[in-house]
């Protein structure tokens, strides 16, 4: 059978630098994976590879048996593989309500003709029926007809997932989820994380740099360093892993 | 903010508006209406230019766009004679496909370099029109366009455009067609996702708007509106040649944009209404009018860059700082 999601000797380089090298891994549907490593091992690389921001120099990406690597993020968010930023991405003139809605985009039939003639309105009930849905799921509905740009940094943040989940995606790719934020939005955003996956059945892909939440988040857990796949592993292999310690971790000791 | 319903308030000040238009004519000189006509082609301009800035891009070709409908008029209604009804699609589909043309290569540039490309494709159109006087007459433009009629003379329904006053209803019914199509577009969802893609590209990208796509569609729109605006300005004029499009003309419509904004729809009506007017003050000065415009320009990008749409919500902020100063004190 082939893999949910695949990654198959991936390789990026920048000129002479090489910052994906040869990197494979699959993942099954419903899985919640992490992939960590140091400062500069390539996951920022990596994670624009598979959403589609850079087209990989070799290797290839597929996803439910379609080959996604060099396709623009837009069609691959159209498959079903939707992408989140590190950074708080999101439409800030808009309330929260109107940026949930905006991400459904892609399931509306808003054509010109539709917009011009037809029913497509912004405040069309069904459509905001469902951003509701979306943002009671998520917790945020105290914030709903706040300005995005008025959010807090973990609030921001949540939009950014919830605004991925509007498209109903299968795949679910986190960029540095927890990045910035203090203990307490983190432990919102993995309660989150978690809820996203069991009650809807996404899998979830995440790129992430604080080794506590990876820990506590995933079940399985890639960790690269100098662009290549160093181990691949429970969260408990990981932890016990001699070359992940002295590599992620040498002259730190706050592996947990 | 108090009880406000904006749906009914939306209502009454549009229907204030469209009836100050119809009476018009009975209210003003055959002059003044002829300049009102103008003023209306001008909305349709400023109104399909606001659309293209929603999505961020702002072109400096858009004047260029209604030349290719003021000239598709002038050969189709001059040279190969056809009626107005006819005349009419046709010049917005030819400006729609032009604008495709110019499109597809400037949807793969941004920022400063979409700016001055599409100034590049705007002055080599420019050029085509100068040098070839076949059809486009060359540097005389194309003169003597003929104004359309409806029936022949002496029947029930005879329509002269050649009136000025009908010539100005008939614009006006336009106008209003075109701002209300705008204005469902704006209200749409389809017009969200375009706003979007000015607000945050890659976010826009991500969650599966074709970014490229969409600002190739938003081109050929705003480009049909303003195919329009060219039709109706040659059929109001009755003369087009190339210095009609120039870019003194371009300047004033961002000079109407940059006043009145083009965040929310009513900004670039604010826009063309406040810079008509003070055109029409001006006239005793007309040679000090551009370094007066440019100073217009200058003073709003510096103190009011968001334009006069901007001027309540920064005068209630102001007044609410003052306030919570004088409780301080």
């Amino acid at each position: 059978m082939m893999p949910f999601f695949s990654v198959e000797n991936l390789t990026k380089k920048f000129g002479g630098l090489i910052a994906n090298n040869n990197i494979s891994m699959d993942v099954e549907q419903g899985e919640i994976r992490g992939v960590i490593g140091p400062n500069g091992a390539g996951k920022t690389t990596f994670f624009n590879l598979v959403s589609g921001f850079y087209r990989p120099t070799s290797g290839k990406v597929s996803f439910k048996g379609n080959t996604i690597s060099g396709l623009p993020t837009n069609k691959i968010a159209r498959l079903g593989a939707v992408r989140t930023f590190q950074r708080a991405a999101l439409f800030s003139d808009f309330t929260v309500l109107e940026n949930v809605s905006i991400a459904q985009h892609l399931k509306t039939n808003s054509s010109l003709l539709n917009a011009i003639f037809g029913h497509d309105n912004h405040r069309e009930v069904d459509s905001l029926e469902r951003a509701e849905e979306i943002i009671e799921f998520l917790g945020i509905e105290r914030d709903r007809d706040t300005m995005a740009a008025n959010l807090s940094h973990g609030l921001q943040r949540q939009l950014g997932v919830a605004m991925a989940l509007a498209t109903e995606p299968e795949l679910l790719m986190l960029d540095e989820p927890v990045a910035g934020m203090n203990s307490g939005e983190k432990a919102i955003m993995v309660g989150m994380i978690q809820k996203i996956r069991d009650k809807w059945g996404v899998t979830v892909l995440l790129v992430e740099h604080d080794m506590r939440t990876v820990m506590n988040l995933c079940e399985k857990i890639t960790v690269l360093d100098f662009g290549q796949k160093l181990a691949e592993g429970s969260p408990d292999d990981i932890r016990s892993n001699p070359e992940v310690v002295e590599a992620y971790l040498g002259a730190d000791d706050s592996v947990t | 903010m108090s009880k406000f319903n904006p749906s009914t308030h939306l209502l009454v000040g549009s229907l204030v508006v469209i009836v100050f238009f119809i009476l018009a004519p009975n209210l003003v000189s055959a002059y003044r209406l002829e300049l009102l006509t103008i003023f209306l082609i001008n909305v349709i301009l400023a109104q399909s230019y606001r659309l293209m800035a929603t999505t961020g891009d702002w072109t400096l070709c858009h004047y260029i766009l209604m030349g290719v409908g003021a000239y598709a008029t002038g050969i189709l209604a001059k040279m190969a004679g056809l009626p107005f009804y006819v005349v009419m699609p046709m010049a917005c589909i030819v400006t729609a496909f032009v604008s495709l043309l110019f499109a597809i290569p400037l949807s793969r540039t941004l920022g400063f370099a979409f700016f001055i490309a599409s100034f590049a494709m705007g002055e080599f159109v420019r050029h085509v029109w100068l040098k070839f006087h076949y059809p486009f007459g060359g540097a005389r433009g194309i003169n003597g366009i003929p104004k359309h009629e409806i029936g022949q003379g002496g029947e029930w329904y005879f329509i002269n455009f050649w009136d000025s006053r009908n010539f100005y209803y008939f614009a006006l019914v336009f106008t209003i067609l075109t701002l209300v199509i705008l204005f469902r577009i704006d209200r749409s969802r389809l017009g969200n996702a375009w706003k979007s893609i000015y607000t945050d590209r890659e976010l826009s990208e991500s969650i599966g708007i074709d970014v490229s796509k969409s600002r190739v569609i938003v081109f050929c729109v705003s480009g049909f509106f303003a195919g329009l605006a060219g039709s109706l300005l040659a059929y109001q004029i009755g003369s087009i040649d190339p210095q009609n499009f120039g870019m003194v003309e371009m300047v004033y419509l961002i000079i109407w944009c940059v006043v009145g904004g083009v965040k929310t729809y009513w900004g670039p009506l604010i826009g063309v209404l406040s810079m008509s007017v003070v055109f029409e003050l001006t006239r005793p000065l007309a040679e000090w009018r551009p370094a007066l415009f440019g100073l217009i320009l200058i003073l709003f990008l510096v103190l009011l860059p968001g334009g006069l749409e901007t001027l309540p919500t920064r005068i209630r902020e102001m007044l609410n700082k003052t306030s919570k100063q004088r409780e301080a004190g």
